[in-house]
């Protein structure tokens, strides 16, 4: 019996939980050399945004109606499913990323788990802590409850494709938020796979998407969508921060930039608490007279 | 105080006549009681001209320029106050920032007694500066007497009181002041606004720049002048007085840390815009266009008030004003002949006047932008209706209160922010409809929802994209209840629990 001849695999954006190739038609190589790459991504296009914008607003009311208790369970589910292919997860961020070690690699991955665990585990607690009842002077019911802004853009750093992937997805994602995500351009297949992940979780088609392309050309069609809520992203250079910023400032965009390099992205004491759901959720403050 | 607040306060009106006949008691000889002389005999002392607050004293502008601020209900300039510039705008930052370090380290209880001093002062001075507001702005003096006034001493009590307590406000995480801010408000609420931003600043740890709005300078000028009295260091307040170019100076100076603005949501972009290359952080508390739902088992009687109120409260200078009206269709006629019969019952005139409920229009200004409106409106096919009661006065800006019907969602007084005593009635047959509808505007401040059934009331609240939802109510306002806009509104909140993320660092 010859050589079998292996079966390369094209990496595809996930579009409310389908996996379709870029509109535009467009794929760059990754690993491997120039002339022999490992693997083939999607260079996603604005209109490419565009159809995730738009799944993703189809799908976020649905998400956001779930009662908390069931998010959590969906969520623990994505842990599950992605210490289901840890072992995946980590070779495919090989790929990505050739120079590091395989123990950096499972350790990143680990970390990742942990974190959307941590994440699922607030899904039905940060509204007591976002929240209050107010004590007005005068005969009303007061209290404030934060809800999710709506679609959020989550835009990743290069480094740790998996660990500030899901360092910036799960508090959107757990405060009923749905997002479109921007993998880190040297984390395209890492994200494909956990994409794969996704579309398995029980998570509702839409409520995740993924793009992979080229950061410098989609940060402008983020910042300017309209139907974009909120934007949560790290690994900015100034002017990729002034340009977000910028175009932001047009529908009012809640931006939160994260500014963690390196070991940071490991350490939970910076990364897990309801300080990163916050900028993610309005509070809404409901008044109602009490009276006989 | 009055707590949280009346609105326009028609406690007769629609439910008959007043509520008791007080026999008046008599009193004579020495030692006897007198009766206070009613707020609008309170003559405040104005001085002819006020300089800048820059470093605990008032000094003149550098560029030598002054501008007047003129009574709205009289057209008669009140006094002159001095235009901020560039150079102004840089010393203030200056002083703000050398106060910074010895206001931080203040101990936190000594930091909140001169808060709660400044709420002392704001009590005991309150009738001079109600009469003050209402002269400045044109606010009819019951509302400045009792909404303004007793509110923004009510946010320096209540901000005093967190001074000590910051730590357990952000679970987790240890609170830091965030620095030196400006602060940039408009001239609906100008002493209620200074305090919603000043308070909680301060008891933060923050120093911060100030710009009252151009046309409404004084009372903040005033606490400036308070804030010295109870030995509030130098510096740690500072007060610029101008329009556009001093607020963009604060906006572009780059001492400051954090800037704050209330105010339209066009300049709120361009903020937003400005700041965008800085590590400035950034709130804003910006227009509306509020839904106010009456659904045909709400209590139509109280609805109607809730209307007037959330309309017509402050002449509509209200960026969470109650302007799109949604009445469910088989209560439309009840409720459009109802509000037509209240509108007779509205005394619009001099705001100095007790009884007056409709003060006088902001500025020439803003009446133009309204009577644009009104022109569009009618153009654009739908029906006024106003009651041409007793006459205006011949001087001053005036505006009869007033509502639209056969109104379309695309007309423009359906869609922009009017801020004035206009109303845009439109009828809807399904609380979804009522919901999609109220939700089709880039604003998200307030709302409004008017049934007496519990269920309904709570789920029509979650699915409202607003800031602040009002059940069977409207404009109500308390230091410990957090306001401010979803989407274009703005982000960020003011008063309560959550006001106080936007003065710290977590």
């Amino acid at each position: 019996m010859g050589d079998r001849l292996g079966v390369t695999k094209t990496y595809k954006l996930l579009i409310g939980g389908k996996f379709p190739r870029s509109e535009s038609g467009r794929v760059h190589a990754v690993g491997g050399t120039p002339e022999a790459p490992i693997a083939y991504v999607c260079r996603a296009s604005r209109k490419d945004l565009r159809a995730a914008v738009e799944a993703a607003e189809k799908a976020q009311p649905g998400w956001a109606g779930a009662t908390a208790y069931l998010r959590g369970q969906i969520l623990y589910r994505l842990a599950e499913m992605m210490e289901g292919k840890r072992d995946e997860l980590a070779a495919a961020m090989g790929v990505d990323q050739a120079g590091r070690s395989e123990s950096g690699r499972i350790a990143e991955v680990d970390a990742a788990i942990d974190r959307v665990t941590h994440y699922a585990g607030w899904c039905d607690k940060y509204p007591q802590v976002l929240g209050c009842a107010n004590p007005v002077s005068g005969p009303y019911h007061n209290f404030s409850v934060p809800e999710p802004t709506g679609v959020v853009g989550v835009v990743c750093p290069d480094e740790h494709p998996l660990l500030g992937l899901v360092s910036l997805a799960a508090p959107v994602l757990c405060a009923g938020n749905a997002c479109v995500v921007l993998a880190g351009e040297t984390g395209s297949v890492t994200a494909c796979v956990l994409g794969e992940a996704l579309a398995t979780s029980d998570l509702p088609g839409g409520v995740v998407n993924i793009l992979t392309g080229v950061r410098e050309e989609l940060i402008p069609h983020f910042s300017g969508h309209s139907a974009i809520g909120a934007i949560h992203a790290a690994g900015l250079d100034a002017d990729e921060s002034r340009v977000l910023r910028e175009g932001a400032a047009e529908n009012l965009k809640r931006v939160c930039i994260r500014e963690l390099t390196g070991d940071a992205w490991f350490d939970d004491s910076a990364c897990e608490d309801p300080w990163w759901i916050e900028p993610f959720v309005e509070i809404k403050t409901i008044w109602h007279p009490s009276a006989t | 105080m009055t707590t949280a607040t009346r609105g326009t306060g028609q406690q007769g009106g629609q439910q008959g006549g007043p509520q008791a006949v007080l026999t008046p008691l008599s009193f004579s000889g020495e030692g006897s009681w007198a009766y206070d002389p009613a707020p609008e005999r309170v003559r405040p002392t104005i001085r002819g001209r006020y300089g800048l607050f820059i470093g605990g004293e008032f000094v003149d502008p550098a560029g030598g320029k002054w501008f007047a601020s003129v009574n709205p209900a009289t057209d008669e300039t009140i006094c002159e106050v001095g235009e901020a510039g560039e150079a102004d705008v840089d010393r203030a930052v200056k002083a703000a920032r050398d106060a910074l370090p010895g206001w931080r380290a203040m101990p936190a209880k000594e930091r909140g007694k001169l808060l709660y001093r400044v709420a002392r002062r704001l009590q005991e001075r309150a009738r001079e500066l109600a009469v003050l507001e209402t002269m400045d702005g044109g606010k009819p003096i019951r509302e400045s007497r009792d909404v303004d006034i007793p509110l923004a001493a009510a946010h320096f009590f209540y901000h005093a009181g967190w001074a000590d307590k910051l730590r357990f406000a952000f679970a987790g995480r240890t609170p830091e002041p965030v620095g030196v801010c400006g602060q940039i408000i408009p001239w609906n609420f100008p002493l209620l606004m200074a305090a919603w931003k000043v308070a909680p600043a301060l008891a933060c740890g923050n120093t911060v720049v100030l710009k009252p709005a151009e046309t409404t300078p004084l009372t903040a000028l005033v606490l400036g002048e308070i804030c010295r009295e109870v030995g509030i260091p130098a510096g740690v307040v500072n007060i610029v007085t101008g329009a556009g170019a001093t607020g963009a100076a604060i906006v572009n100076h780059p001492g400051i840390d954090k800037i704050a603005f209330t105010g339209s949501t066009d300049v709120g972009k361009l903020i937003a815009r400005s700041v965008a290359g800085t590590k400035k952080k950034l709130t804003l508390e910006l227009g509306g266009k509020s839904p106010n739902i009456i659904f045909e088992d709400a209590s139509i009687d109280q609805a109607i008030e809730g209307i007037i109120q959330g309309i017509y409260f402050n002449q509509g200078h209200v960026c969470c004003a109650g302007s799109r009206l949604f009445v469910q269709e088989s209560v439309l006629p009840e409720v459009v002949a109802k509000l037509e019969h209240r509108l007779t019952s509205l005394r619009v005139g001099d705001p100095l006047d007790k009884n007056t409920d409709v003060g006088a229009i902001n500025s020439k200004a803003q009446l133009a932008t309204i009577e644009k409106y009104l022109d569009a409106g009618r153009g654009e096919g739908a029906r006024l209706h106003e009651v041409n009661g007793s006459a205006l006065p011949e001087r001053g800006n005036w505006c009869r209160p007033c509502f639209f019907t056969g109104v379309q969602p695309s007309h423009r007084i359906a869609r922009e922010e009017i801020f004035g005593p206009v109303l845009a009635v439109m009828s809807f047959r399904t609380p979804d409809e009522a919901i999609t509808r109220a939700n089709n505007t880039p604003y998200g401040l307030a709302a409004g929802v008017w049934t007496d059934k519990g269920s309904k009331i709570f789920e029509i609240a979650s699915r409202l994209k607003a800031g602040v939802v009002w059940l069977n109510t409207y404009n109500k306002f308390d230091p410990a209840s957090p306001f401010g806009g979803f989407k274009e509104s703005g982000f960020g909140r003011e008063g309560g629990m959550h006001g106080l993320r936007a003065y710290v660092r977590v």
